[in-house]
């Protein structure tokens, strides 16, 4: 864990003195991502760099688990925590190998741990050892020195990763797949994680919770969905941006809102009749047909009443199912693309799990927007 | 060609103790603003001083050491005028290193000393090479008129033509000295790019 307890930050003397960052108290917990975000100049790639003591802290004090960073000498504090920046920084003198061993050799690593080390990096990060390991960084693509520079990072296995806009230097399409990666390899590796950003969706995306900065001080800290559903003031619901019930859309996924015991269920193999009948006498519009645990389409009471067979033989098959991790931007893109208002979800193995509504996502929004409204009058300056 | 050897001796000897004394001083500056501009200045106030009223203002105060003439006060006076070349191009390559590089490498865990042999180093050695260069050129041209203090080398051939009123004489020692000159400058183009990291080279020609 890493503990901010009152931190400030002057930078000069006198009359020429800014204070870069006020007081601010926060911690991040083991093994997450913690986004600080904010716009230029607000303190948050201070806050980093003071982290691993690139800067002196005025006042307060950072602490990493009980360890008060004071009491370390910073070569060695740096060489605990891996750092990755956005200009990627890569030593255009050294080799791809030679640049993720940095750390490793500074630590005194001897050559076959490192060199096995780099083999698991460059194969992690999705670049093909033989391939890449004696390349200069001149002739990698931006998304492939990124990659690099991760590895980098995470060459000598650190606890804590401190990340300064990693990802800033790429294209939007090879960013959002470096982000995909990167959130992969942290599931698997649990590191706990300082990552300065200045764009509020891949804060919304990466982090576990966001530190949203403005003029130096803490503005609210806590996880995406609060931030979106619930802005402390103006400043962070301008800065999320109006869009932001679409934006809570998009971190909220099928899961959230599932309704798992519909009632208008129909069994492929009963007749038309029957099913019209049990739809009718249970005030139904349509039903959802499922057969041997599957979904296999939707009928309604208009094409039940002419028919006198099978329901299997008269259901509509639904365009697409819905996975329980979908997000319900993207549900409700479909619903707009195929005109629906329903579409069943189903688990990895294609069986029934539930259903998905317009309504249940107006509802989910309605809920998580309920607080902000109470809270509204009294916090907006 | 004895003289030709004993011009090459006195430039050498000078540029080997002028890059010993520039480029430590050109990387020390570096960390050091105000001390930096002291010396830059410094060194472009010695560059200014015509060769000749050197080895003028030099003679009384080495000749309290007896050795106002003859090639030691050609040596320090070559040592001095190299300085400029060497530690404006040492200094100016390591500033030149990019922040994000130095911010990297330090972020990482390299120490002052690491950061410069692993990182400002390996980048700046091109540049700081071709102010070696610039100033074995000019040392050469320089070491000339040292003649007149008694240092030898090609100098003798351009003196005793002036002497004598021989123009042959006179052009046969400046065709050496600009042919030493050109060859030196070769050979040094050549260290340059002996010196430049493959990576780096890379990085220039992809550039293009």
């Amino acid at each position: 864990m890493i503990t901010y307890d009152a931190v400030t930050k002057i930078f000069g003397t006198g009359r020429e003195a800014v204070t870069a960052l006020d007081n601010v108290s926060f911690n991040i917990p083991d093994g997450e991502i913690v986004v600080f975000l904010g716009p230029s100049g607000c303190g948050k790639t201070t806050m980093l760099r003071l982290t691993n003591r690139l800067e002196t802290i005025t006042r307060g004090n950072i602490l990493i688990g009980d360890l008060n960073i004071r009491d370390t000498d910073p070569v060695e504090l740096r060489q605990r925590l891996g750092y990755v920046i956005q200009a990627i920084g890569l030593f255009p003198n050294k080799t791809i190998a030679e640049n993720i061993a940095t750390v490793p050799k500074l630590l005194g690593w001897d050559k076959q741990r490192i060199s096995e080390r780099i083999d698991e990096l460059l194969e992690m990060t999705n670049l093909e050892p033989e391939m890449y390991r004696d390349r200069y960084p001149a002739e990698l693509s931006g998304g492939q020195q990124q990659r690099v520079g991760v590895a980098r990072g995470l060459a000598a296995d650190p606890e804590i990763l401190l990340m300064d806009e990693p990802f800033g230097a790429i294209d939007p399409i090879n960013r959002e797949q470096i982000q995909n990666e990167f959130l992969r390899l942290q599931a698997k590796l649990k590191k706990t994680i300082a990552f300065v950003s200045h764009d509020i969706h891949e804060a919304i995306k990466m982090g576990d919770r966001i530190a949203l900065f403005y003029k130096g001080r803490l503005v609210q800290y806590d996880v995406p969905e609060v931030i979106l559903t619930q802005p402390k003031n103006k400043f962070v619901a301008d800065f999320v941006g109006a869009d932001r019930a679409l934006k809570v859309l998009g971190i909220m996924q099928v899961k959230d809102t599932i309704n798992r015991k519909p009632k208008n269920i129909i069994n492929g193999s009963d007749r038309t009749q029957d099913a019209l009948k049990f739809l009718d006498e249970k005030g139904f519009r349509y039903g959802i047909v499922v057969e041997r645990g599957k979904p296999i389409g939707s009928v309604t009471q208009k094409i039940l009443k002419y028919e006198e067979c099978l329901v299997r033989d008269v259901v509509e098959p639904y365009p697409l199912l819905l996975k329980e991790r979908t997000s319900l931007r993207d549900v409700l893109s479909f619903m707009l693309m195929y005109d629906a208002v329903t579409f069943c979800v189903v688990d990895e193995n294609g069986s029934f799990a539930g259903t998905v509504s317009y309504n249940d996502i107006q509802r989910v929004v309605r809920e998580s927007y309920a607080d902000e409204a109470e809270s509204n009058g009294d916090e907006e300056t | 060609m004895f003289l030709y050897w004993e011009h090459i001796w006195i430039v050498g000897l000078a540029l080997l103790i002028a890059s010993v004394i520039g480029v430590p001083l050109g990387i020390y500056i570096t960390g050091h603003d105000q001390v930096a501009t002291r010396v830059l200045n410094s060194a472009t106030v010695l560059m200014t001083i015509p060769s000749i009223a050197l080895f003028g203002l030099m003679l009384p105060i080495l000749a309290l050491f007896n050795m106002g003439l003859g090639k030691v006060p050609a040596v320090i006076a070559l040592v001095l005028y190299s300085q400029l070349p060497i530690i404006r191009n040492t200094y100016t390559a390591i500033k030149n290193v990019p922040p994000e590089l130095v911010d990297a490498a330090k972020g990482m865990g390299m120490d002052r000393w690491k950061l410069l042999r692993e990182v400002e180093i390996p980048l700046a050695i091109p540049v700081i090479i071709a102010g070696l260069r610039t100033a074995a050129v000019m040392n050469i041209g320089i070491a000339a008129i040292a003649v007149y203090i008694g240092s030898g080398g090609l100098g003798v051939y351009i003196e005793q033509g002036i002497a004598r009123v021989y123009p042959e004489m006179i052009l046969s020692g400046a065709i050496l000295v600009s042919l030493l000159a050109i060859i030196v400058d070769g050979l040094m183009a050549l260290l340059e790019r002996m010196a430049t990291p493959a990576g780096i080279k890379l990085q220039r020609t992809l550039a293009r």
